[in-house]
């Protein structure tokens, strides 16, 4: 556990970064900190490894206080990650990550068989190791940051906008293996970002602060979509909150799913206007996983995949609230397709469905925290 | 050396330090207008259109390699013969003299150019701006204060290259140092160094000013007048 | 050209060039060990920063000759003791050098700098290992001019009558005869060339992680 104690941090100027910061990271628990820019969230962090060092207050380690520790070998403790990798220009990917093994004592050889092991761990072929970080890709340097970080297998990470100077696909390519990677190694995390779907998304919690280093809120993500702490929270965590947060609510195991008529691709037209008299009609494959939707009244030749409608999303019968919701409301037939877990056609819901049922949980106080999306 | 300085009789007659001093200094001058001339048109060419860096980055290195005073020998025994009498001498050194004050120049005002944002220079030309008008109200005062620096590399090479030349009859301060070593007056040597330092730390002191006024404030980041009330510590630190 | 005359003097002729080649490359090294600890703390300290490089500046600006004559009377050596070209030449490297070194040292990327202060690396650890060698393409590029300089400037040492190339100059100079002056540009020009070549070979071995094209 990381514990903020009556944290401060003034500086000369008499300008207040932090403000009497007081919060736990809960051991092997992801903690976000978000917040506009110039509320404290990095200097916070940066104050775990000392890279800045509080006014006033104290950090514990585990209960252990940081202050007047030996700075090196408290950051030798502590992973660390940032925006743009901060990789060494001048090592292999392979050294890279060797790095911190060796400063915790391993020797040459036993750091690099720790740092094969973990680019292999953050999905980088082994091709990779000798090459040097200049012929890398953005995202593909964030790994090596991640791996050299955990390369020491530390207690404790710090991870400053990790994932914010990549592409958006990249950054949620990222953001999930991160996800996988962590309920695997359970890290006691403190991440920075100033992207309030990334604190969502990531986050077991979040703490929201406000201009001037003061906390304004700390709560699950959940917490901060459906009860903010005051104005300034809501507005940060911004519109659509009660959609969102449908993100954290489980598909209800009591949802109506209708069985819903189809085809495998490839069928003939008559079979196609046979199978239903609706105007759309949802077509598999042949392990029966959707497809898309067509119309048989339009259709002039056995269904092709030029004959697709693709607007509809899926949702995982055992997914969340917001992905069966979504899959009501973007099919064409307005009908969600829900999916079992091998991705196979179970049935449909429509929107008015789903909100009957969304009225049922809230009325029976039941909201199961589901995985973000 | 002090009492050389002091005394009177070093000051007066045709080779008194004064003259000396004034030598110098005239050559320095007229050398650095001439290769002004030259040096400036074609840094800011090459800067403008991008052609020619190549021939640019050759001419500066080629030339920081070749020994001066190999070179103003040579020159002076090669061409002194086509002029009559003193310019026999001066000539051949002034030659020497603006070839080495020419690179400098050159490469900076080159690399002044270049390094103007290019976002200022495409919003220039995206305004209207015809080509000289960018060039002239844009690119050149940005480039200034790299332009002034090599105007003061090359300030600074001519005077030392002036010094060396008065071993090939050139007159200046240099004068003092080599007639002093044939005659082994060890003061007059000193002397003669002592002044040519002086004369260059003041020299690149004064380009320094110049550049302070010369060059928009907008560049340096330094304050205006205007904020008078506080104190304006950070002018003080320009390189 | 006289052939001849170069063959005659070769002897003579080689023991300038390996004083030359002694002048020019002795205040580099002495040089180079004195601008790393100068510039590690001009990069470190912006208020010495300014110190530093002031004083080195200004000492750039003294000319060459001008510093030959005046060591003797500061370093109490005689006029023509080579030891005031060392001293001469050096006080000019370690001018070049320091700015080199501060710059070479402000060009490592901050999030390189960073990343190894928050792994844990003591402050000196991380200067050798991390950001001096990140630092050579850019010393090493001032080393060069330094190097190249440095076989222009010695020759001027001629003119108080220390040993080396320059003295073909002034023999040449005094006897209105060109082979001896063509022959010292000549080898003045490839000794800076090769030395040149030496420095960028070995900053290339020692980084073998940038791209090709840095070094085009």
């Amino acid at each position: 556990m990381i514990t903020f104690e009556h944290v401060s941090k003034v500086y000369p100027d008499g300008t207040h970064a932090v403000h009497d910061l007081t919060f736990d990271a809960p051991t092997g628990k992801l903690t976000v900190l978000v917040g506009p820019s110039g509320c404290g969230k990095t200097t916070s962090l940066r104050m775990v490894n000392r890279l800045i060092r509080p006014t006033s207050g104290d950090i514990l380690l585990d209960g252990e206080s940081t202050n007047g520790m030996d700075e090196a070998l408290l950051r030798r403790r502590i992973g660390y990650v940032i925006q743009h990798a901060g990789l060494f220009p001048h090592r292999t990917v392979l050294d890279n990550v060797a790095a911190t093994p060796r400063l915790s004592g391993a020797s040459k050889r036993q750091a690099r068989l720790i740092a094969g092991e973990l680019l292999e761990r953050v999905g980088l072929p082994a091709t990779f190791a000798s090459r040097y970080p200049w012929q890398l890709s953005g995202g593909q340097q964030q790994r090596v940051g991640v791996a050299r970080a955990l390369a020491s297998d530390p207690d404790f990470m710090l991870m400053d906008e990790p994932f914010s100077a990549v592409d958006p696909v990249v950054r949620s390519q990222l953001q999930d293996e991160f996800l996988r990677l962590q309920r695997e190694i359970g890290k006691t995390i403190i991440m920075v970002t100033h992207d309030i779907d990334e604190a969502l998304k990531l986050g077991d919690q979040v703490a929201v602060l406000r201009t001037g280093g003061k906390l304004a809120q700390l709560a699950t993500p959940e917490e901060l979509l459906t009860a903010p702490a005051d104005a300034f929270v809501a507005d940060f965590v911004g519109r659509d909150r009660g959609y969102r947060s449908l993100g954290f609510v489980a598909a209800a195991p009591g949802l109506v799913v209708r069985s819903e008529p189809s085809v495998p691709i490839g069928s003939s037209v008559e079979d196609a206007r046979a199978a239903t008299d609706d105007d759309w009609l949802l077509v598999v494959d042949e392990r029966a996983h959707p497809l898309g939707w067509v119309e048989p009244r339009t259709l002039r030749a056995p269904i092709s995949f030029s004959d697709l409608n693709l607007s509809g999303t899926v949702a995982h019968r055992t997914g969340t609230m917001r992905h069966v919701l979504d899959a009501s409301l973007s099919a064409p037939s307005r009908r969600g397709v829900l999916v079992d877990e091998d991705g196979a056609l179970v049935g449909s819901v429509t929107a008015a469905e789903v909100v009957g049922s969304l009225a049922e949980i809230h009325a029976a106080g039941v909201t199961t925290g589901g995985t973000a999306s | 050396m002090i009492d050389y300085l002091l005394d009177p009789a070093h000051w007066t007659g045709s080779d008194s330090i004064g003259t000396l001093l004034v030598q110098h200094l005239i050559y320095t001058g007229l050398s650095l207008l001439v290769a002004a001339v030259i040096g400036v048109p074609i840094g800011l060419y090459v800067g403008h259109t991008g052609k020619g860096t190549f021939f640019i980055a050759g001419v500066a290195n080629a030339l920081r390699a070749l020994p001066t005073l190999g070179l103003v020998i040579l020159l002076v025994i090669v061409i002194a013969p086509a002029f009559a009498s003193e310019l026999a001498f001066v000539i051949p050194s002034l030659i020497v003299l603006v070839l080495l004050a020419i690179p400098p120049i050159m490469t900076n005002t080159y690399a002044g150019v270049r390094a103007v944002d290019a976002a200022a220079v495409d919003a220039a030309v995206g305004m209207g701006y015809r080509p000289l008008k960018v060039l002239f109200a844009v690119q050149v005062p940005c480039a200034l204060p790299l332009i002034l620096s090599g105007f003061r590399g090359a300030t600074l090479q001519v005077i030392s290259t002036a010094t060396i030349a008065a071993y090939v009859s050139l007159g200046g301060l240099g004068r003092l140092i080599i007639d002093g070593r044939a005659q082994n007056d060890y003061d007059q040597m000193l002397a003669g160094a002592v002044l040519v330092a002086a004369l260059a730390l003041l020299v690149d002191l004064g380009i320094g000013l110049i550049g302070r006024f010369a060059v928009s404030p907008g560049l340096t980041r330094r304050r205006i007048r205007a904020t008078a009330a506080q104190p304006v510590l950070a002018t003080t630190a320009t390189a | 050209m006289n052939l001849d005359w170069i063959v005659r003097e070769s002897d003579s002729i080689l023991v300038l060039l390996v004083w030359h080649l002694g002048l020019s490359v002795v205040p580099v090294v002495i040089g180079l060990a004195m601008a790393l600890p100068l510039g590690w703390v001009a990069h470190r300290s912006g208020a010495f920063k300014s110190v530093v490089l002031g004083t080195t500046g200004l000492l750039y600006t003294v000319p060459s000759l001008a510093l030959f004559v005046m060591l003797p009377s500061i370093l109490g050596t005689r006029i023509l003791d080579p030891l005031n070209v060392v001293v001469a030449l050096t006080v000019y490297t370690v001018a070049l050098l320091v700015r080199t070194v501060s710059d070479g040292l402000d060009s490592v990327p901050v999030e390189t700098v960073q990343a190894a202060q928050a792994m844990g690396y003591r402050t000196l650890q991380r200067l050798v290992s991390v950001e001096l060698p990140v630092a050579v393409p850019v010393i090493a590029a001032g080393l060069r001019v330094a190097v190249v300089s440095n076989v222009s400037v010695v020759s001027i040492a001629a003119l108080i009558g220390t040993q080396q190339l320059g003295l073909l100059f002034t023999q040449g100079a005094q006897l209105r005869f060109l082979t001896p002056i063509i022959v010292g540009i000549v080898l003045c020009l490839v000794l800076a060339v090769v030395l040149d070549g030496l420095v960028v070979l070995l900053a290339r071995r020692l980084t073998p992680w940038t791209p090709r094209a840095v070094h085009a």
